[in-house]
């Protein structure tokens, strides 16, 4: 009976086909890692966000006189207005967490190396339009710091020569962030940039499903098959990877609903205290602070001074910042992919990026005191330094021989 | 790559543990103590409020219905003590003067009060209604500690009694209130206990609910795990 329907439905659309490709005949290699949760979990935030989100949209009023009440309206009135709400929020800062630590890992082992380049290109696509999507969602509650921190990362447009000013009103669509910039906001945040996350997800992992997974040891596991062609070190994705990834998404949703219930407000990291003040365009809040997961860019933008009273070398370089990541594969000139196999130069730099990416993130949540400006500009030196110096320092790195196969 | 991570996660930590938005005024913040499972302390903080902050200041966002319903009160009782400004149970706690005549009278329109302990804290609240002093160079002949220049006056005054400071910047008694400093104490602790429970009703609810889901997932995690480690035995 099922076997019937199922060959019913194959000679009309290839199900079967598709479930062996990407599921039970995909082989991942078997010494995946704790790193490796990361993408599945980024998965079910997608999911959780758009699914919270249509949801939100039911009850929310994208409306200057009205969006503000609409949200304590979903918070009070709506049944379970609440627990989807702070889902949503919460979903967006870990979102963000899941998605550095999946960068990570890639960071780590290689896996932006050739041939997972365009891996790398659609991920970081990604990063970009999750970047974009959450500004504009930030803009939504219309609280203080949703409204000041959109005019201040607008007015960043400003500083563009020549056409900057008459960018930044396209983009607002008024001279300040007004209505016309909630609308467009809730606009692109609902449908045209979620649409684009998608079909970017959709084109990573068909990228990602073509050349194969990487893994800790950074090597190809489709060099040893067995008589079949199957990696010797290789098992299928289900149900080996489906009941790991189930265990793992049961820790990580611990986590989650310990904040989603026990401290929505992320001690004011993810919901801002002064949030909960609607959008007043008279007054500024004393101490603007864009939402953590753009800090270390904000930070880098603080940086660079104005030059001739333009603050367009700032904006260039927080571009810039994100454009590096982009160029990764082709600056790294070693022969090895992870860091397990790595020389001391590699394991030294990347060690200093970490740090100095945790520490940007810190001092773009800080007042601009001189002692952090210059803090911000040693870290900002040592960002790009690791990307404009890592074509030398991974070519002329002691890299130690790689196994064979992969080692556990 | 072990301290590679290590470094990562402590400077994490690091990160968290330092506080994102500094308080806005230097005073330091007396601790509030509120419970939200105390009704009779939300009741009394209710009728604080409906007697004193609501001459100004709304709660446009909390209903009269969802209260009655959380604080124990019967829907009579509220009609006939704590509802001045409507006869519909299911309104919200709106007020009559507008907020442009405010802005006239006051210089500034009173906020609304629905969500100020999630934007404020609640020792921020506590410490602001307990540090009011006479100051002849305002208006209102008052300031306050926690808020430099407040265009509030002194609206619980009859209760605490006026203060004045001393040559060490310290409140003392100006003038007797109604109440002991203790009594009053205990007066604006149930009305901050009040205002952090409109500020977000379905607290108790979230945090009730909350021990539920982790339970479930602990348990499903008791099932998740051991499949897991059933279908990789013969994996290596």
């Amino acid at each position: 009976m099922f076997a019937n329907m199922m060959n019913w439905i194959d000679a009309r659309f290839p199900a079967s086909k598709l479930w062996r490709e990407h599921l039970s005949e995909y082989y991942a290699p078997k010494n995946l890692n704790f790193w490796y949760y990361f993408g599945a979990f980024a998965v079910f935030l997608l999911v959780l966000q758009i699914v919270t989100g249509i949801f939100l949209t039911m009850n929310y009023k994208p409306d200057a006189d009205m969006a503000f009440a609409s949200v304590e309206y979903i918070m009070r009135d709506v049944q379970w207005g609440w627990l989807i709400r702070y889902l949503h929020s919460t979903g967006a800062s870990a979102f963000f967490i899941v998605i550095y630590l999946h960068m990570f890992r890639g960071l780590m082992y290689g896996s932006y190396k050739q041939p997972r380049e365009l891996v790398w290109i659609f991920g970081m696509l990604i990063y970009v339009a999750l970047m974009a999507e959450a500004f504009m969602g930030y803009l939504l509650p219309w609280g203080q710091m949703s409204y000041w921190g959109a005019q201040v990362i607008i007015s960043l447009f400003g500083a563009v020569p020549f056409v900057g000013e008459s960018l930044a009103l396209w983009i607002r669509g008024d001279f300040v962030v007004a209505d016309a910039t909630l609308n467009r906001f809730f606009a692109l945040h609902v449908i045209a940039i979620p649409l684009v996350l998608v079909a970017l997800v959709v084109m990573h992992i068909i990228a990602l499903h073509e050349v194969g997974s990487n893994n800790p040891d950074g090597v190809d596991i489709k060099k040893y098959k067995d008589e079949n062609g199957k990696p010797l070190d290789g098992i299928p994705f289900h149900p080996y990877y489906t009941v790991k990834d189930i265990a793992g998404l049961t820790v990580f949703l611990f986590l989650f609903s310990l904040v989603v219930f026990f401290m929505p407000e992320g001690g004011g990291w993810f919901l801002e205290d002064a949030n909960f003040v609607p959008a007043d365009p008279l007054t500024t809040p004393e101490h603007i602070v864009p939402v953590w997961y753009f800090t270390p860019f904000y930070a880098i933008l603080r940086a660079i001074p104005s030059v001739a009273g333009s603050s367009f070398p700032g904006v260039a370089a927080m571009g810039l910042a994100i454009v590096m990541l982009f160029l990764l594969p082709w600056l790294d000139r070693s022969p090895v992919r992870s860091v397990r196999y790595r020389g001391p130069y590699f394991r030294t730099a990347l060690a200093i990026f970490v740090v100095t990416f945790v520490m940007l993130g810190f001092l773009g949540t800080q007042p601009a005191t001189p002692t952090y400006t210059v803090m911000s500009q040693v870290f900002t030196i040592l960002y790009f330094a690791f990307f404009i110096l890592m074509p030398f320092y991974t070519k002329y790195d002691k890299d130690k021989p790689v196994p064979d196969r992969v080692t556990d | 790559m072990k301290h590679i991570v290590l470094t990562f996660l402590l400077s994490i930590g690091w990160l968290l543990s330092s506080h994102a938005i500094a308080a806005p005024s230097g005073v330091k913040l007396d601790s509030a103590n509120i419970n939200l499972r105390d009704e009779a302390s939300l009741q009394r903080g209710a009728q604080t409020f409906v007697n004193y902050c609501m001459g100004c200041h709304a709660a446009s966002f909390m209903r009269y219905s969802r209260m009655a319903k959380d604080l124990g009160l019967s829907e009579d009782l509220v009609r006939q003590n704590l509802m001045f400004v409507t006869d519909t149970i299911g309104d919200t706690m709106t007020i009559s003067m507008r907020a442009e005549d405010a802005q006239k009278w006051f210089g500034v329109a009173p906020p609304d009060l629905s969500v100020i302990a999630r934007s404020r804290s609640v020792d921020w609240l506590y410490t602001y209604l307990r540090t009011y002093y006479l100051d002849d160079s305002t208006i209102m002949g008052t300031n306050n500690l926690a808020y430099t220049n407040v265009a509030m006056p002194h609206v619980l005054w009859e209760q605490q009694g006026y203060k004045t400071t001393d040559t060490d910047g310290n409140l003392v008694s100006a003038t007797q209130g109604n109440l002991s400093n203790r009594e009053y104490d205990l007066m604006v602790r149930d009305l901050v206990n009040f205002l952090a429970y409109i500020s977000e009703p379905s607290k108790l609810q979230r945090l009730d609910l909350g021990k539920w889901v982790l339970l479930y997932l602990f348990i499903f995690f008791l099932v998740a795990y051991p499949l897991k480690r059933a279908f990789w035995k013969d994996v290596h």
